[in-house]
């Protein structure tokens, strides 16, 4: 190879290598703008606010005492769902809520970090003692969904399994008429 | 030229003997939770096994390999004998120490916390000290890999640092820092807790520290692979570089980005805002950077060797390469696991998609195919590379050799490709066992059955690597000459001084972390009320 030829191919290669990074700088740069705009076009955003609760506490006062968890329908006919994770159930075990209904679920743990997963649904999310955690969803069928713990909290982690009831409107309305909360545990 | 042969080779047997039991553990574990296992009810000896599993996997074995592979390059690239060989063995020896001293609490059922800790689960003090001992032996090497660089530089001033070396070390540098995150929560968090000093812990602190630590790890781990596949393949197959200037700029792509990206493990995690983990989320796509050009690079390496074979046409080169050859082998298996690997992990770090699949099986199988797969296998193919050099004898059986690597590519995609399956349909990961007799899980039965057939390929071939291995040292001996490097089309004759140094980048790295984690660390640090109290694992 004359030093012509070796100049020219260095040039080429060159030419190609450049060529490559800038195809894989733009794949990625498009994924981040992609991400953003439905970030916030379709506000499929992770929890914005952090509030932190004592769980050492939970059970004497505040949003998580026993007598307030379950699902409550709102004045403005949402629902909020309150659960608490503890080694190794949730309370409550099972959770009832209407479907085409935005709900809001707000957990947290009493002990270890434990995690809340519906199956066949994106509702995933971290329950870590000291924090509260909130996660909007709305179910578009109605139906029983599995939902375990995702996260090792010890020995009996794969036993915690709780369960989402997803009932009628009209039938979680009524039996909301008579306010309190509500659970299907016993039903 | 290497001098220091038990040196390294005490390395790799250690790291392999230690690897042969955690994928023993490995294989059981898929065993029991499967449906054809379901003899063992005790949940407790499955969570002892998993914390061993993922202890030795994360931290043991390919902090080893990295280690003593590093001092190979460093005595071969640089032509220099190792100085400070007396540190190296007292790191070497601070690593079996650690190891052994985490183990024993972890086989009493003291400490099954798994490797990721999860405070304010709190296990025996031996535990974390033992992990600590593992990590301060392998400061060691970074600190020796540095001054061993700074000694060649001396001698050759102004010369180009080998790529080897030079990724080496940043390598070496990734690791002293991405280290420092696990070493603060276990300083600062854990170990007062399990010494019985204090009695409550910050959960959610604890794990933004860990998070600091637990991605930019993997990149730790992935660098001797990278490094394998620059330096190693080309020059195994009969081929060239294509580029060392790309190369170089692909490891210190990691050694910016992979670090300041963690918060990504936690997008759903309530003591981070969603402001921080989008900035991570952005970061973590960049990472994915240098994996795309070395796909690049590498592709057009391996296309020189086929052409220099006499391969022609667009794709008619790829039939000329050596398919016979273990290291052309298994950088093909490692490609194509870094593929479905990698694809899967751009899934994970998207803001939105993660949900769907987060600490689901789908994360277990994403881990197990780019660590298990893509990065092991090439620690195999280095080991069968190095190996004629380290014991003065030949490996032979070539057969077995591809055979052993076979076993490990079907091993890995049987076993992880079901586990992704059933962690879109939701399952949980970390279970000790499912109740398949619950109708709405008993139909994920046959891919959990599918993956334990897959764990025991994986044991066999395992078994057969380290069967090689000792054969190899009681083969006739045989001069390997000298360890060679591959080398690049065109060779660098001047690199810019920004390619041939690392302190610019080391000092961006830094920057970006405390950027990235600055605000989030202090804000928790200065929340009060955030500490919960302990739970000791093995007191109830």
């Amino acid at each position: 190879m004359s030093a012509e030829d070796t100049h020219r191919s260095v040039e080429v290669a060159a030419r190609v290598e450049r060529r490559w990074a800038a195809i894989a700088v733009i794949i990625i740069v498009g994924m981040a703008l992609l991400a953003a705009f439905a970030g916030i076009h379709q506000a499929t955003m992770p929890q914005p606010r952090v509030e932190t609760t004592d769980p050492s506490r939970i059970h004497l006062s505040g949003e998580f005492v026993e007598s307030n968890l379950g699902s409550v329908l709102e004045t403005n006919g949402n629902v909020t769902v309150r659960a608490i994770g503890q080694q190794y159930s949730f309370t409550p075990a099972c959770i009832v809520v209407p479907v085409d209904t935005p709900i809001t679920l707000r957990a947290t743990s009493a002990d270890v970090v434990h995690g809340i997963l519906i199956q066949g649904t994106n509702v995933n999310t971290m329950l870590v003692p000291g924090y509260v955690s909130e996660q909007l969803m709305r179910f578009t069928r109605t139906g029983d969904y599995l939902m375990p713990c995702q996260e090792f909290c010890s020995f009996g982690h794969e036993g915690m399994w709780g369960k989402v009831k997803v009932i009628d409107k009209t039938d979680f309305a009524n039996r909301a008429k008579s306010g309190g909360r509500l659970s299907c545990v016993g039903q | 030229m290497l001098v220091n042969r038990k040196l390294i080779l005490a390395h790799f047997w250690f790291a392999f003997a230690v690897f042969g039991v955690a994928l023993t553990l490995g294989a059981w574990q898929m065993f029991i939770r499967s449906p054809i296992g379901t003899w063992l009810s005790n949940p407790e000896l499955y969570y002892r096994s998993l914390t061993a599993h993922g202890t030795v996997m994360g931290y043991v074995f390919p902090t080893l390999v990295a280690m003593g592979f590093g001092y190979a390059i460093s005595e071969s690239a640089l032509e220099q004998r190792l100085v400070g060989v007396r540190w190296a063995w007292t790191g070497f020896w601070l690593i079996v120490l650690g190891s052994v001293m985490a183990m024993i609490p972890i086989a009493l059922g003291r400490a099954s916390v798994l490797y990721t800790f999860y405070p304010p689960l709190i296990g025996n003090l031996f535990y974390y000290l033992g992990v600590v001992l593992v990590v301060v032996g392998s400061w060691i090497w970074v600190a020796l890999m540095s001054i061993n660089l700074r000694v060649w530089r001396k001698a050759h001033p102004g010369a180009t640092v080998p790529l080897a070396m030079y990724a080496n070390v940043a390598g070496s540098y990734l690791w002293a820092w991405t280290a420092v995150g696990a070493a603060l929560e276990l300083l600062l968090q854990i170990i007062p807790v399990a010494a019985g000093l204090k009695n409550t812990i910050d959960a959610g602190l604890a794990r933004i520290f860990f998070s600091w630590t637990l991605h930019a790890i993997v990149y730790f781990w992935l660098v001797p692979t990278y490094i394998a596949y620059y330096t190693i393949v080309p020059r195994a197959i009969g081929g060239r570089v294509y580029s060392d200037t790309m190369a170089r700029i692909a490891f210190i792509l990691f050694l910016v980005v992979a670090m300041p990206i963690g918060i990504h493990h936690t997008f759903a995690d309530p003591q981070v805002g969603a402001g921080f983990k989008f900035i991570h989320s952005a970061f973590t796509a960049l990472v994915a950077l240098p994996t795309l050009l070395t796909v690049f690079t590498i592709c057009a390496s391996v296309e020189i060797a086929a052409r220099l074979r006499g391969g022609r046409g667009m794709f008619g080169w790829i039939r000329a390469l050596p398919w016979d050859n273990p290291m052309m082998l298994a950088l093909a298996f490692s490609f194509v696991m870094l593929g479905f690997g990698g694809a899967g992990g751009l899934i994970n770090m998207s803001y939105q998609l993660d949900a769907s699949i987060h600490n689901t099986q789908w994360i277990t199988g994403h881990f197990h195919l780019i660590f298990g797969g893509a990065i092991v296998i090439m620690y195999f193919a280095i080991a069968y590379d190095l190996w004629p050099h380290l014991t003065g004898r030949e490996l032979i059986d070539l057969r077995l050799i591809r055979t052993q690597l076979w076993f490990w590519f079907v091993g890995m995609i049987v076993t992880t490709f079901p586990w992704h399956w059933v962690g879109i349909l939701g399952m949980p990961r970390r279970m000790a066992y499912f109740d398949f007799g619950d109708p709405a899980i008993a139909p994920q039965a046959l891919s959990v059955t599918f993956s334990a057939i897959g764990g025991f390929i994986l044991l066999t071939s395992g078994i057969m690597f380290i069967v090689i291995l000792a054969r190899g040292m009681r083969a006739p001996q045989a001069d390997a000459g000298a360890y060679r490097f591959a080398v690049a089309v065109h060779q660098p004759t001047t690199v810019p001084v920004a390619l041939n140094t690392h302190a610019l980048w080391v000092a961006l790295m830094i920057a970006l972390t405390i950027t990235n984690y600055g605000y989030p660390i202090l804000n928790l640090a200065t929340t009060a009320g955030t500490s919960v109290p302990a739970v000791y694992v093995g007191a109830q």
